[in-house]
């Protein structure tokens, strides 16, 4: 390993690898690390014991359950709906299509406050969509399947857009190869499409996943924020701010940080064995 | 970053895509420092009859009040100095604006909801202990209080805080651990209940916490709260600031909601400071500091009670008296002992509100 990376410094046609390496260090230390050291640097004041007791008050513990909760339902339903848009939008010709292709993106761009008052007006008992909800007795804003449809919708570009491209690359040759040996349609979207797109499919799903972890803007109007219920847990950092606690809430910021990195570094083990029995078979 | 190493191909082409992204980065990140120096170099201007500006750090439902008081404040001081004074304004959270300033966003005076959160700024060095006598009546030009918003014709027949714990009631208010206002709503039924009770506080936390059980939503502020009650229909009443409250009867119609005003309730008092630190480095003390006292002068008094906040003028009070029910005030003071206390016994952790929430073990 060590001297491959020494080979590509000797050897690449490229020059400048060592400024722009440079750079790049200070660049990820300045804006990434150095922001994240300092909420660790604020924790590490209080003691083990103060640490221990701030991190699994009930209120926050509840709120982790529906943090962490919400945010894999919500990158699962967008893993299963994402590919799908995306397979449509590869697949098939159709007019509008272009349209539908950028309003994809559209979660991005818009603040995240204007969605969550937007899908709050939508779901509430009220709403367009809530009050026929409400009739089955199912209540969607003010509860935790109102975060869940928040966090959906700001994560939903992340798969579409990780599974867009690979399936764009895909030969049409494999799979008209596999149907040549006697797969049939199933077959051939099991066997062979879907491997291939598991990697980036898993990548869209940590990275909406991760995105929902963080989300606060879209959440806090649509949740309710009824403690011990549907309070996220970005909410209960912005609390202890507003009660000038600042180690309090870089504890918890340092709790999510944590849980969250030990999150993406499995599903980053996961792609990395995916895609490693892949080249093996 | 790890997560996206894993594509198809690594070209040179893409490597030398990625020098040209770091070269503009880098390009851009220089830039930008050379536009932070220019503007540093802006602001050092002396302040003495030239045109000055003045930034009003306040909270959210100040917003037409300060709108229109700057406005006066401005005409006043040109004619009398003749300087041309502009005044910016910033609008949030009560407890989210001190803690910009203490960050330092450059304000010369803050107009924010309680005391606690001044007081923050003195725990930051950035004002002296005694803020608060520098100007009359507790630094507090106007008052407010809370009452209820209902619907039209009061459906529910709601008429006193001990209606609110009736258990086909739906109460809105937003969550006191980020709204100054819900504090507000909070010590007014905490100071209700005690009053029912002969200053029994076991029986006066059971009371809140059957007024929390009503409360289906708790926003984070209190605008959001008010969108809650009238916009999305939730709720049968609405605890809100007074001004807030009849701002909502007059924008948004008469024939859409009533206030009820409980038979006792709190006497808000909203204060306002100079900040010391900043007025000294920008040298705008002078007129800030007219800036705060033109608000206790008839037409900064006038111009609050338009905008529904109680004048502390007797006579311009008298003048608007039909705006404003007659209700039985108290005091923090009275009540609490002040905001120092008030604040931690009930919304620090572990406070009042968190053991109404938090399951007893």
């Amino acid at each position: 390993m060590l001297s491959k990376s020494f080979a590509i410094k000797k050897h690449s046609i490229l020059p400048g690898f060592g400024l722009t390496m440079g750079f790049t260090l200070l660049y990820l230390g300045i804006l990434v690390l150095l922001p994240l050291a300092t909420i660790f640097i604020k924790t590490a004041g209080i003691g083990w014991a103060q640490l221990w007791s701030i991190a699994t008050e009930p209120r926050l513990v509840a709120s982790y359950k529906l943090s962490f909760g919400a945010s894999l339902i919500a990158a699962g339903i967008n893993a299963v709906f994402g590919l799908l848009v995306a397979w449509v939008l590869v697949r098939y010709t159709f007019p509008g299509k272009r349209i539908i292709d950028g309003l994809v993106d559209l979660p991005f761009a818009l603040p995240t406050a204007v969605a969550g008052i937007t899908l709050t007006t939508l779901y509430a008992q009220n709403g367009w969509l809530g009050k026929y909800f409400e009739l089955l007795g199912i209540k969607i804003a003010f509860s935790p399947i109102g975060v869940v449809v928040a966090l959906t919708f700001i994560g939903l570009p992340f798969v579409v857009r990780m599974v867009q491209p690979v399936l764009q690359t895909l030969d049409n040759e494999v799979e008209e190869a596999a149907a040549c040996l006697g797969a049939n349609r199933f077959q051939t979207f099991t066997k062979v499409i879907f491997p291939e797109l598991l990697p980036s499919l898993l990548t869209g799903f940590a990275l909406a996943f991760a995105r929902a972890l963080g989300e606060y803007g879209s959440v806090v109007f649509i949740s309710g924020n009824m403690p011990m219920r549907t309070e996220i847990t970005p909410l209960l950092i912005m609390i202890k701010l507003e009660q000038y606690d600042y180690a309090g809430a870089s504890t918890v910021a340092a709790v999510m940080l944590i849980v969250s990195f030990v999150l993406l570094f499995l599903i980053n083990l996961l792609q990395w064995w995916s895609s490693n029995r892949r080249t093996l078979n | 970053m790890s997560i996206l190493s894993n594509r198809p191909q690594k070209s040179g082409i893409r490597r030398f895509g990625l020098l040209i992204i770091a070269l503009l980065l880098l390009a851009f990140s220089l830039a930008g420092c050379g536009a932070k120096q220019e503007a540093a170099a802006d602001k050092g201007k002396p302040a003495a009859k030239e045109p000055v500006t003045l930034l009003n750090v306040s909270y959210d439902p100040t917003r037409e009040l300060y709108k229109e008081f700057n406005d006066a404040f401005a005409k006043q001081w040109k004619e009398k100095t003749g300087q041309t004074v502009t005044i910016k304004q910033s609008h949030g959270g009560s407890g989210k604006q001190a803690r910009s300033v203490i960050e330092g966003l450059e304000a010369d005076v803050v107009t924010l909801a309680l005391s606690d959160d001044i007081d923050e700024l003195h725990k930051a060095g950035l004002i002296p202990a005694d803020w608060q006598k520098r100007l009359a009546n507790n630094s507090t030009p106007y008052t407010s209080t809370i009452v209820f918003l209902v619907r039209k014709g009061n459906p529910k027949n709601i008429k006193d805080w001990d209606d609110l714990i009736r258990p086909d009631v739906s109460v809105i208010t937003p969550n006191p651990k980020t709204s100054g206002g819900a504090r507000w709503n909070h010590l007014a039924a905490w100071g209700y209940a005690l009053k029912q009770n002969n200053n029994d506080e076991g029986k006066a936390k059971e009371f809140l916490a059957k007024i929390y059980k009503n409360v289906p939503v708790l926003d984070t502020g209190a605008r959001g709260s008010t969108t809650t009650f009238v916009e999305r229909g939730i709720g049968d009443v609405l605890l809100a600031w007074e001004n807030e409250a009849l701002l909502a009867t007059i924008e948004l119609g008469k024939d859409k909601f009533d206030i009820v005003a409980p038979s006792v309730s709190i006497l808000a008092e909203p204060p306002v400071s100079v900040v010391d630190k900043g007025v000294d480095k920008k040298g705008t003390r002078e007129v800030a500091n007219a800036y705060l006292q033109y608000l206790y002068s008839d037409q900064g008094q006038e111009i609050a009670a338009k905008n529904f906040y109680r004048p502390r003028n007797e006579t311009i009070a008298k003048k608007y008296a039909n705006q404003f029910p007659k209700l039985s005030l108290f005091t923090i003071d009275e009540l609490l002992g002040g905001w120092g206390q008030a604040g931690k016994k009930h919304f620090g952790d572990g406070g009042i509100f968190d053991q109404i929430y938090t399951p007893k073990k």
